[in-house]
């Protein structure tokens, strides 16, 4: 059943096309891929040559809720989630991201627009393993 | 110094879409999750509304092959469908559902002070950080490996 009281086509569309005007800047000029969790790897493993552009693009992402604070209020965050269930959780998608070469924007966003079968089969596996653990944990655990 | 002016400015534009979207509330992507319960498809419009220009600008990148500043487009090059990225995907989709959060939101959830994002932004960096040790080890293994003449002649 779908909540059409939490459902935002509009602002959410938005927020898409904004994200897609972000990937082409960055493609188009620097011939990069905006995809996090390999932008973010690639600072982790400290590569030589390449560092400068991916700790900017770190940057810009970080100061992102700055600029929207300096301007407006920050939409409400609800975590509910444990701090130990967070941790593990972050392990899982900083080594799974790592393994499976992207995450929702290199492979969700940036793989689907450039139409790679790789990206179509991640972005399908990750959606459906999502959507089993919402689904034990949400319907049968509880 | 263009490159990294870009860069920063494209982080800063994709955070604020990311913000505007709903996707830095882990509740709102639990909801997208939830098929089976009420069920947010906003997420889905995101997704969409960052393909309908993206499509473009990709098509336009292959096209012509070369940055508007005629320096190399840097496109992945693996083509097949492998194991590595069948069980990363389906490990990264154990956390996400999990949470509700993925990379992009983890950090802008981290940098607007929010202790769990924290949390989870120092726990996937130090898995990715886990991902690079293991992966150098297994490249020099696979290096000795190489040069024993006994592997080869197995061969």
């Amino acid at each position: 059943m779908i909540d059409w009281q939490s459902f935002t086509p509009a602002s959410a569309f938005t927020g898409g096309m904004i994200i897609g005007l972000a990937t082409a800047l960055l493609l188009l000029i620097t011939g990069r891929i905006a995809g996090i969790s390999g932008i973010i790897g690639g600072l982790v493993e400290l590569r030589r040559g390449d560092f400068a552009w991916r700790a900017a693009f770190v940057s810009g992402l970080l100061l992102a809720p700055w600029l929207w604070q300096w301007l407006g209020e920050l939409p409400p965050v609800h975590i509910e989630t444990s701090h130990t269930v967070l941790a593990l959780a972050g392990l899982a998608v900083g080594i799974g991201t790592r393994y499976g070469s992207g995450c929702t924007s290199g492979h969700g966003v940036c793989g689907l627009s450039r139409l790679s079968p790789r990206s179509m089969v991640a972005t399908v596996l990750f959606m459906i393993m999502g959507m089993m653990v919402v689904y034990v944990v949400r319907h049968s655990l509880s | 110094m263009l490159i990294p002016f870009t860069a920063l400015l494209s982080g800063l534009v994709f955070g604020l879409g990311l913000i505007l979207s709903g996707m830095t509330d882990p509740a709102k992507v639990l909801s997208f999750l939830d098929v089976a319960g009420l069920w947010d498809p906003s997420l889905m419009f995101v997704m969409l509304g960052a393909i309908s220009i993206g499509f473009f600008a990709f098509r336009a990148a292959k096209r012509r092959g070369r940055t508007l500043l005629s320096t190399p487009v840097h496109l992945p090059g693996t083509r097949t469908v492998d194991l590595r990225l069948i069980l990363g995907s389906l490990l990264f989709g154990m956390g996400w559902g999990l949470v509700g959060i993925c990379p992009g939101p983890g950090l802008v959830l981290a940098a607007s002070g929010h202790t769990g994002g924290i949390v989870f932004m120092v726990a996937m960096l130090l898995g990715m950080f886990i991902f690079d040790r293991l992966e150098k080890h297994r490249q020099s293994d696979s290096n000795v490996n190489y040069r024993q003449p006994g592997n080869i002649e197995r061969k």
